[in-house]
C-alpha cells in the first residue's frame, strides 16, 4: 500500500509537471496543440525601378512599421552591389540602398513575410496630432466644402460619424453639385485623399494619409492604396476614402502613415515601386519559433529546438520510441498479445517507417521465412549456438543484398530499403522462431509471429500519425505523460483481453456445474 | 460472444496473469530465491537433503567435451531420462524406456541412435532449451515407473501433480495426463490432459484439454468420473514441505508416483501457471484470501496440509470457506 501510493504520488507530479509546461507552451508561447493550426503567411515583394544616371544614387523606400498585430517573419534588401542600411527616423522605417555612381536601369527588391496575429492590441497611439492647417479654396470652393461640412454635420454626433458622413456624400454616386466642384470623377486617388484632409481640417480635425497594400495572393503589380486616418482626441481611426467604413480591413497591410513619400529616389529618374503578393501557409509551430517574442523564453531556448537541423530530425524519430514503447505495453499487459521479443516490435516499427508499411511488411516476411528454411538446415549441422547465430546474420546479409539486386535489377526500387531493418534483429528474430518452431511447433510461431507484427503495425500507425509526430516532437514534455501512464500500467492488475478469452468455458461451465 | 465478462470471472474468483505477477509471485516470491527452482539440479540436491524423494540422479555433463563420456555414463541403465538442467515446459526432455545395445526406445516406440542422443545432449550444452539461450547443463535421471492406478489414464509418459502452495498451504491441484498428443509430457499447451482435484480427497472434479472441458481420456478413452490420487494424505504434505526448502511463498510443486517409490518432486516452480483454475473450474482468488487472512503460518507441513483438506474440499463445503467466498466476492 506504501509504495502504491508513493507511485501515485510521483504519478501526479510528473502529470503536474508535465501539464503545466504543456499549458504553459501552448497558451503563454502560442504553440498551437495541433498540428492543423496553419496559418496565412503573405510574402510581399516590392520591385523599385529606375534609370541611374551616372551619379551617386541613393535610394530611400519607406517600410511598413512593426505593429503587434502583424508580425514580420523576415525581411530581406536584395540589391547587388548597392550598400544598404535601414534607418529609423520619427515617420516610420525607411530602407536605404546607395552607390556611388550607376548607369543605367536599376532594380531594388525588398521582401518581406509577415502574417497577422491574433492577438488583439491597440495600436499604440502615441503620436498625437499637431493641430490641422487650414487650407485655402478659392470663394466657390470654400462654399461648396462649407455645405457639404453642414450636411454631413447635421447627420452625425461625434467625429467618426462625421468623417464617414462626409466621406460617403464626396463618394455618391449621384454627386450634387457640390461635390461636382469639389471633385470630378478623374481625380486621382491623392486628390481625393487630400481633399478630405483638407475638408477635415476646416473642421478642425486632424488628418493623415494612410498608405497600405491589400494582401490577395498571387497579385502582381500591385500599388499601395490610400486610407485616411483620423484623430478623434484619444485615439486614431482608420478610414477607407473610397467608402467611408472605418476600421482596419481584414487583409490590408498598413505601409505607411503620414505623407513623407514613399520612395525618393536621388540620382535617378522614372522610379516606380511595384508590389506582388504570395500567399502560402505555414505550421503556426514555425511562425511561433520565429516570433522574437519568444526566442529567450527558457521552454524554447533549452529545447531540441536549439539544436542543428540534422540533430532534430534524429531526435523526431527518438521521441517517437516512447510512443512505440507504450503500445508494446498496452498490448503485453492490456490485451495480452504474445510477441517474440519484448522491443522487438519497436525496431520493426521504426524499420516499417523507412520502408513504408506493405514494402516493409513484405520485405520482413520474405527475409524471416528464407532465413527460417536456412536456418533449418543449419540446425542439421550440429553447430553451438554462437556459431549458429552468427551463421544466421551472414545469412541474413545474403538475403538482404541478393533482395536488394533482384529487385534493382526488376526495376524494383522499393525493395531496396530493405536495409533499413536491422540486421542483428532479424538474426535474433529467426533465431528465436526457429527454435520456437522445434519446441513448440509451428502454432507457437504463427502466434508469436503475427503478435510482434500486428504490435508493430500499430505501434507504426501511431508513429507515423501526423498528430502524434507533431505532439510528440513539439511537445517532448508528452514523454511524462506517457510515463505516467506506463507506471500506471505497470500497476494493471486486470484481466487481460486474452484471458476473457481464455476462461470464456470457465465461465460457460461455472452456469452448469452453478 | 467470443469474451467472458469480466465482472463474472472476477466473481469466480479467477486470478490473471497480471494480477498473478503482481499480487502472487512479486509478493511472495524474492528473486534471489529463483535459481533454486529455475535449476532443476540445485532442486534435486536440496530436496534430498531435506529427506525428500526425488528421481535418482544418474549423471551430469557440463561441457561440450563431456559429450564423449555419454555412452559411458549411459551404458550401465536401460531407462533413463535426459533434461536440460534449466528447461521448462517440457523442453529438451528426452525419455528412454528401453534399450538394446547401441540402439535406444523412447515410449513412443521410436527408435533413436547413440548419435542422435548425443547431438541431442550438445543442443541442451549450447542452450537451444534455455531461456535466453544461456549455455545449459545437462542432468541424466532414473525412470519413473507408473504407478498401475494411471495406467488407464496416461498414454506413453508419466502424469504428474500440480499442486500450488501458497506461504506453505496447498491451495488448489491438478493432475495432468500425458497425451499421444503432448508426446508422452505432462505438459498442458503441448495437449496433455489437465485433472482439477478435490483437495479433500484427490478425487477427480473436471478435466480439460486444450482449455475445453473433456470427459475421458482421448487415447484410453477412460473417463475421469472414477479416477481418485492414491497416496492423497502423503501427498499434500509432502507439497507443503517445499515451502519450507525453498522459501518461496507462491510456488507449483510437481509430484509423480513411482510405482515402486512412491510420492516423489520433479520439478518446482516459482511461477506456476493458471491452467490449473480452468482445470478446477474455480478461482484461486477465494483461497488466497483464506491463506491472507490467517494471522501466522503453521509450522508443520501436515498440519498445512490438514488446514488445506478442511478449508479447500469442493465437496463438503465448511462454513469457514463459504464465509471467506462471500468475503472475497465481494470485493
Ligand atoms: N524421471 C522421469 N521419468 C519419467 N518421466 C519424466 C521424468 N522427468 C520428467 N518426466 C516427464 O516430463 C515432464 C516434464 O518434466 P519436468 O521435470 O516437469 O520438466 P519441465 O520443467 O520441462 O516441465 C513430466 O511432466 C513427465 O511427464
Ligand atoms: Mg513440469
Amino acid at each position: 500500500m506504501q509504495t502504491r501510493l508513493t507511485l501515485y504520488i510521483l504519478v501526479f507530479l510528473i502529470l503536474g509537471t508535465a501539464s503545466g509546461m504543456i499549458l504553459y507552451k501552448h497558451l503563454v508561447l502560442g504553440f498551437p496543440l495541433l498540428p492543423d493550426d496553419k496559418k496565412l503567411v503573405w510574402t510581399i515583394e516590392a520591385r523599385i525601378d529606375f534609370i541611374a544616371q551616372g551619379d551617386p544614387v541613393i535610394v530611400s523606400f519607406a517600410l511598413p512599421p512593426k505593429n503587434p498585430n502583424t508580425i514580420l517573419l523576415e525581411e530581406d534588401f536584395a540589391s547587388p552591389d548597392y550598400g544598404f542600411s535601414e534607418l529609423t527616423t520619427p515617420d516610420g522605417r525607411r530602407a536605404q540602398w546607395s552607390k556611388r555612381t550607376a548607369t543605367g536601369p536599376q532594380i531594388a527588391y525588398y521582401r518581406l513575410a509577415a502574417y497577422k496575429t491574433d492577438r488583439i492590441e491597440a495600436t499604440p497611439s502615441s503620436d498625437i496630432p499637431s493641430a490641422p492647417v487650414k487650407p485655402e479654396f478659392d470663394e466657390a470652393q470654400q462654399t461648396a466644402a462649407t455645405t457639404l461640412l453642414d450636411q454631413a454635420r447635421s447627420k452625425s454626433a461625434n467625429t467618426e460619424i462625421f468623417t464617414r458622413e462626409l466621406i460617403k456624400s464626396l463618394n455618391s454616386q449621384s454627386p450634387t453639385q457640390n461635390t461636382s466642384l469639389l471633385i470630378n470623377d478623374q481625380a486621382r486617388a491623392d486628390d481625393k485623399t487630400n481633399l478630405v484632409i483638407n475638408l477635415l481640417a476646416l473642421e478642425n480635425i486632424s488628418a493623415r494619409i494612410v498608405r497600405g497594400l491589400y494582401l490577395e495572393g498571387g497579385r502582381r503589380r500591385q500599388s499601395l492604396t490610400n486610407f485616411i486616418e483620423i484623430h478623434d482626441g484619444t485615439q486614431w481611426l482608420l478610414f477607407d476614402q473610397d467608402t467611408g467604413n472605418s476600421g482596419l480591413p481584414e487583409n490590408f497591410l498598413i505601409w505607411q502613415h503620414g505623407d513623407q513619400s514613399l520612395l525618393d529616389v536621388i540620382g535617378g529618374k522614372n522610379s516606380r515601386v511595384s508590389f506582388s503578393i504570395i500567399e502560402n501557409t505555414q505550421s503556426s509551430r514555425n511562425l511561433v519559433l520565429h516570433d522574437n517574442k519568444n526566442k529567450n523564453a527558457a521552454l524554447i531556448d533549452f529545447s531540441i529546438y536549439s539544436l542543428p537541423i540534422e540533430q532534430q530530425n534524429a531526435f523526431k524519430m527518438i521521441l517517437l520510441l516512447p510512443i512505440g514503447a507504450l503500445i508494446v505495453v498496452i498490448m503485453r499487459l492490456v490485451i495480452g498479445l504474445r510477441t517474440s521479443g519484448t522491443f522487438m516490435p519497436i525496431l520493426i516499427a521504426l524499420a516499417l517507417i523507412q520502408t513504408t508499411l506493405l514494402t516493409g511488411i513484405i520485405m520482413f516476411l520474405i527475409v524471416v521465412s528464407t532465413g527460417l528454411l536456412i536456418r533449418f538446415y543449419l540446425s542439421r549441422l550440429n553447430l553451438l549456438f554462437v556459431a549458429r547465430i552468427s551463421a544466421v546474420i551472414i545469412v541474413v546479409i545474403a538475403i538482404m543484398a541478393s533482395i536488394s539486386i533482384i529487385s534493382n535489377k526488376l526495376g524494383l526500387s522499393q525493395a531496396l530499403t530493405v536495409t533499413f531493418f536491422p540486421l542483428i534483429i532479424l538474426a535474433w528474430t529467426i533465431e528465436r522462431m526457429s527454435v520456437l518452431w522445434e519446441e513448440d511447433g509451428p502454432r507457437e510461431v504463427f502466434i508469436q509471429g503475427s503478435g510482434s507484427l500486428i504490435t508493430a503495425v500499430i505501434a507504426y500507425l501511431f508513429m507515423t500519425n501526423r498528430i502524434v509526430e507533431y505532439l510528440t516532437f513539439n511537445f517532448p514534455e508528452l514523454m511524462l505523460i506517457n510515463l505516467a501512464f506506463i507506471l500506471i500500467l505497470g500497476q494493471y492488475t486486470g484481466y487481460r483481453l486474452s484471458e476473457l478469452y481464455r476462461f470464456k468455458s470457465l465461465e460457460r461451465r461455472h452456469h452448469v456445474s452453478g | 460472444m467470443f469474451l467472458a465478462s469480466a465482472r463474472k470471472l472476477r466473481s469466480f474468483g479467477i486470478i490473471g496473469m497480471n494480477q498473478r505477477n503482481f499480487g502472487l509471485i512479486s509478493k511472495y516470491n524474492p528473486r534471489h530465491l529463483y535459481p533454486l527452482v529455475d535449476d532443476k539440479l540445485k532442486t534435486k540436491l536440496l530436496a534430498q537433503k531435506a529427506g525428500i524423494t526425488v528421481p535418482k540422479l544418474l549423471g551430469t555433463l557440463d561441457y561440450q567435451h563431456d559429450v564423449r563420456k555419454l555412452g559411458e555414463i549411459l551404458a550401465a541403465y536401460n531407462q533413463f531420462v535426459i533434461k536440460p538442467v534449466q528447461g521448462s515446459g517440457g523442453k529438451g526432455i528426452l525419455v528412454i524406456s528401453e534399450r538394446d545395445h547401441n540402439l535406444y526406445f523412447k515410449p513412443s516406440g521410436d527408435m533413436i541412435s547413440l548419435e542422435e542422443i548425443e547431438r541431442h545432449v550438445s543442443n541442451i550444452l549450447s542452450g537451444l532449451h534455455s531461456l535466453g539461450g544461456k549455455p545449459d547443463s545437462v542432468m541424466i535421471e532414473s525412470l519413473i515407473q507408473l504407478d498401475p492406478v494411471f495406467s488407464d489414464y496416461s498414454y506413453e509418459g508419466i502424469p504428474d501433480l500440480r499442486v500450488i502452495v501458497l506461504k506453505g498451504y496447498p491451495i488448489m491441484a491438478m493432475l495432468r495426463l500425458t497425451t499421444h498428443a503432448s508426446d508422452g509430457k505432462a505438459n498442458l499447451h503441448q495437449g496433455a490432459v489437465g485433472v482439477g482435484i478435490d483437495m479433500g480427497t484427490g478425487a477427480a472434479l473436471h478435466a480439460v484439454q486444450f482449455g475445453e472441458p473433456v470427459q475421458h481420456h482421448p487415447d484410453t478413452r477412460k473417463t475421469f468420473a472414477e479416477l481418485v490420487v492414491p497416496h492423497w494424505e502423503k501427498l499434500l504434505p509432502l507439497a507443503a514441505a517445499c515451502y519450507e526448502m525453498t522459501g518461496l511463498g507462491y510456488l507449483g510443486v510437481d509430484i509423480v508416483l513411482d510405482r515402486d517409490l512412491g510420492p516423489m518432486i520433479i520439478e518446482l516452480n516459482a511461477r506456476p501457471g493458471l491452467s490449473i483454475q480452468v482445470a478446477n473450474c474455480a478461482g484461486l482468488a477465494p483461497r488466497v484470501t483464506v491463506i491472507e487472512a490467517l494471522k501466522n503460518i503453521d509450522p508443520d507441513p501436515a498440519s498445512r496440509a490438514d488446514f488445506s483438506k478442511n478449508n479447500f474440499s469442493t465437496n463438503l463445503r465448511t462454513p469457514l470457506l463459504r464465509q471467506e467466498r462471500t468475503r472475497s466476492s465481494d470485493l
